[in-house]
Parts: C-alpha cells; structure tokens; sequence
C-alpha cells in the first residue's frame, strides 16, 4: 500500500512539473516568435530577472516584499475582524433559531454582492488609508467564514448535543465545549474559502486606492509599462495566496488529529 | 429516591397532516435499584419511553417523575447511553469520560481519580489517550459507560446500548453490565429489542405492543433467577437452563402473537 501510494506520488510529481514545464516553454516560444513584441508578452528570462532586482531595488517606492508586507498587514486585520465577528454570529445562528431568522435574509440579501462593489462606499465610510482597504478584506472573508461557522453549527450531530445536555452541561460548555469543537472542521474550511477571496478582494482594493501594496506596485508598473514587472507581482500575489492556504491547511490538520483518516473511516469497527 | 414512574403517558407526533400516537396511557413504575428492560417490535414508542425519563422528550399527556419529582428536562442524575455511544469524537477517552464530571462542578483532582478508576473498571487501562475513532465499537461502548456512570447518576436509561455491536462484543458487554450492576447498583431502564438481552439481564421485562405502544405484559424475571440461581453461572449457560428458555419462549410469543395468553408464565417446579 505504502509503496503503491509512493509510487503514484511520484507520477503525480512528474505530471505536475511536465505541466509547469510545458506552459514555460508556450510562454518562452510566444516571447521569442517573431516579431513578438516584448512590451505585450515579456520572456520568462525577462520575468525573472525583474523580479530579482524587485526583490532588493524599490520600485513605487518599496521593494517586492515591503509591497508584499504592507498588503498582508492589511489583509491580516481584515481577515482577523472578519473572522471575530463571522464565527461567533455563524455559531450563534445555528444555536438559536431566532438569531437564524434574523440574520440569514439580511445575509442572503447581501452576500452576492462583491466584496470590491463596496469600494466607494469603504472609501467614503472609512476613507483610503488602512479603513476602506479593511472594509473590503472584511466583505471578502467574510460570507464564506459565516456560513461555514452557520453550517457547522447547525449540522452538530444531534446526538451529542443530547448527550452533553443528559450529561449536565450548561448553554456555555455546550458552545464551547461542543458545539464548537464540532464545527470546527467546517469553520476552518469557511477560513480557508475566505481567506482566498478576502486576498483577492485586496489586491482588487490595493488597484484602485492605496499608495502602497503589491496591488499598487502592480498598477504603477502598468501605468509605466514595465510588464515584467506586472507579472512578477502576479507571481508574488499567487505565491502569497497559496502561502496563506498552506498555513490555514496545517492549521485545519493540527485541530482535526482527532478525525478519522478516510482508511479507517472504510474500516468497519 | 431515584424510582421513575410513568403515570398515563400518552404521546402523539405529527405526521405531515397525520397524528400518530406513539404511546397510549403506559403507566409503569421502575422501583429503586430495580433493572427494568422493555422489549418490544420497533415503532412501539420505547425509546420515546426513555427519552421522556431523560428529560429529551415531553408526554403528550400523563407525568413521568423521577425520584418523586416530574421531569422537565435532561439532567445529570438520569444518564443516558445510547446506542451510536455518542462519545465526542475530539476529545480522548479520559476527556469524554470527564466531561460529565466537568459538567457537575467536581475538583479536578477528584475528576482525574474518577476517570482513572473508571477506566480500570471498564477494562480500558491503557487506552486513555485514544481517541474512540481509534477503537472498536464495544471499547467505544465501554467509554460511553464509564462516562454514564463517573458521574454516579441514581438513574441510568440506556436505549438499545450494545444494538450496534457484533454477536460476540454484545455478549462480553451484557456480562460486563451484569457485573458492574452487582458492583453499583442503579435503577435501570433498558431498551433493546432482544428478548434474551431483557431476559438475561433484568429483573422485570415489559413486553410492550405497537401502534399506539402500550404495555402488553411485564415479566418477573427476578423471582426466577434468584430461585434458579443464574449467578452461579456464566451467560451460555444461563440460557440453557429451562426457566430462561421458559421465560424467553413466553416473551416472545407475547411479542408474535397477540391471541397468546399465558396461563401460569411461571412453571410450579420454579416457583417453590
């Protein structure tokens, strides 16, 4: 078994790099046709270079990953108050009925907005220094946390929430105790779909309003035609992004040790 | 006082546009310590039974009091086990079974020796960082127990507690309540559609008929172990002897056949 699955963790590896390696190529031929122009479609070569001088020379005023650090600092306060209020309001609304019936239009009539559609309004309400770009991290993470924390709730096997009321435990424990361990995995899964599209709703945000951030970077960059530098922030951007997923995914696996793996979910007991 | 008794319980669901009376005016009194089982053909409101003397579920009509006193909703003194053992899958083995003693308020000194004894008396030394995704069912049941019981209720309802185990865990556990029953004595109330379960282990067996559930006969089993003296002997042997065959036999076709009449449901050679 264990080798079986080595095995087919090695052709997955190779699939994967020959994909990589078969878009680089389409990309380095395109750059390199003739009378491609450089301007419309850099070269990988072109690419990284630029991209490891933007590692230490400035450009917009700060270097890669000082753009890179002033984006995250927003979209950490951002995601953190999104994720305050999202959990405690989603667990809320699947212990109470009422907090449900309450809620949930408001929600529903709200959620399909997109986060970037609040952008004049985070301008006007919070302004474009740390608020507004806030605001819009906080419209991005925040449906997906809600409804997740909602879901998790409200799907707790009844029959431990039963158990723990025959067992003596109070509304706190049982919030605390119960039914938030048992949503946990599907919270958890609610920050991952939110901090994806609070990230993006940033870099959206950073486009239009901010003088810092890798967004920025990459509107400065368009605006003096420097498209190496452009996809070296969409690089960094996707880099991040998956940095971010990485870190809540080892945050979902430490918290769920005590789940079944699907091996011994198979095995009957 | 930890005696449950149900006076003229009746209960009715609502079925779309239907009512459907689950149970119709079952009084039954369970007295002290006592061992009642209620056996019976599924949808004949048992588990609704129990449910209302834990406190998950509410009479239609009719009072069900615990300990002289009517319930009105779950409470520590009257646990419950039930059959898919509901153990918190995150929390270990020593956390389920503290989390009841967490719940009353005790010390956790007092909490850490509970559990400890706990797990020695349900043959679970050894296993108490584990969590139950990693053991089997009857280990998993054996939690469920020994979380029932740390918190020492005077009463313990459990709903078809071994229904989900194979044949030979089912076995090991119905000796392994037989003993701890004889170690600490509660009022049990006990639902199971096996007629040998019921009969092996308790002292009364209410044989109940469906739709709406109500009780057809309550067996003495008690009078009958005692005189035939089933302790002495290990549970296949129980079995065999002619007045648990008697009592089964009798049971089940109170349960079959709804012309049956027993005249004398125990034989004269046993009642002396």
């Amino acid at each position: 078994m264990g080798a079986a699955l080595n095995g087919d963790g090695r052709v997955r590896a190779a699939l994967a790099v020959a994909g990589s390696a078969l878009f680089l190529s389409v990309w380095w031929l395109a750059a390199a046709a003739p009378h491609a122009n450089a301007l419309f479609l850099p070269s990988p070569v072109a690419v990284a270079v630029a991209f490891a001088r933007f590692v230490h020379e400035p450009f917009a005023n700060a270097t890669l990953p000082q753009h890179l650090a002033a984006s995250f600092g927003r979209f950490a306060l951002g995601f953190a108050l999104a994720v305050s209020v999202a959990i405690p309001l989603g667990l809320a609304m699947g212990w109470s009925r009422r907090v449900d019936d309450v809620v949930t239009p408001l929600f529903e009539a709200v959620r399909y907005v997109a986060p970037i559609a609040w952008l004049p309004f985070a301008v006007l309400w919070f302004g474009t220094g740390i608020g507004g770009p806030t605001m819009i991290i906080f419209a991005g993470v925040f449906p997906a946390c809600l409804v997740n924390a909602y879901r998790g709730a409200r799907f707790v096997d009844p029959v431990l929430l039963e158990a723990a009321r025959t067992l003596g435990a109070g509304n706190r424990r049982m919030l605390v105790e119960v039914m938030f361990p048992a949503a946990l995995p599907t919270i958890v899964a609610g920050l991952r779909i939110g901090a994806g599209s609070g990230w993006q709703s940033l870099i959206g945000a950073e486009l239009i309003i901010v003088s810092s951030g890798i967004g920025y970077a990459m509107v400065q960059a368009q605006s003096s035609l420097e498209t190496p530098i452009v996809i070296s922030t969409m690089l960094a951007i996707g880099a991040v992004g998956a940095g971010i997923d990485v870190l809540l995914r080892s945050l979902e696996r430490r918290l769920s040790r005590w789940r079944p793996t699907p091996e011994q979910r198979t095995t009957p007991s | 006082m930890s005696s449950i008794v149900f006076h003229q319980v009746s209960r009715s669901f609502d079925r779309g546009r239907n009512r459907v009376a689950a149970l119709a005016a079952v009084s039954l009194a369970v007295a002290e310590r006592e061992f009642v089982a209620v056996v019976g053909p599924s949808g004949c409101g048992k588990t609704t039974l129990l449910r209302m003397a834990a406190g998950l579920d509410q009479p239609t009509s009719g009072t069900v009091e615990v300990g002289g006193r009517q319930v009105r909703g779950p409470g520590p003194e009257r646990a419950v086990v039930f059959q898919q053992f509901a153990l918190f899958p995150w929390k270990t083995v020593r956390q389920n079974i503290e989390f009841g003693l967490k719940c009353i308020g005790r010390p956790a000194g007092e909490r850490k020796a509970t559990v400890e004894r706990y797990l020695v008396l349900m043959g679970l030394e050894g296993r108490g960082a584990a969590y139950p995704h990693e053991l089997s069912g009857g280990m998993q049941q054996r939690v469920a127990l020994a979380r029932s019981y740390a918190v020492d209720p005077a009463v313990l309802l459990m709903d078809e507690p071994f229904g989900a185990l194979d044949a030979q865990t089912r076995i090991v556990m119905q000796e392994e309540l037989v003993r701890i029953s004889r170690l600490s004595p509660r009022t049990v109330l006990f639902v199971t559609h096996s007629v040998d379960e019921a009969v092996y282990l308790a002292d009364r067996v209410v044989v109940m008929t469906s739709r709406p559930g109500g009780i057809r006969e309550i067996i003495d089993v008690a009078t009958v172990r005692n005189a035939d003296g089933w302790h002495r002997f290990n549970m296949e042997d129980v079995m065999d002897r002619d007045a648990f065959v008697h009592l089964r036999t009798h049971a089940w076709k109170l349960l079959r056949d709804p012309a049956y009449r027993a005249a004398t449901p125990i034989p004269e050679y046993l009642a002396s």
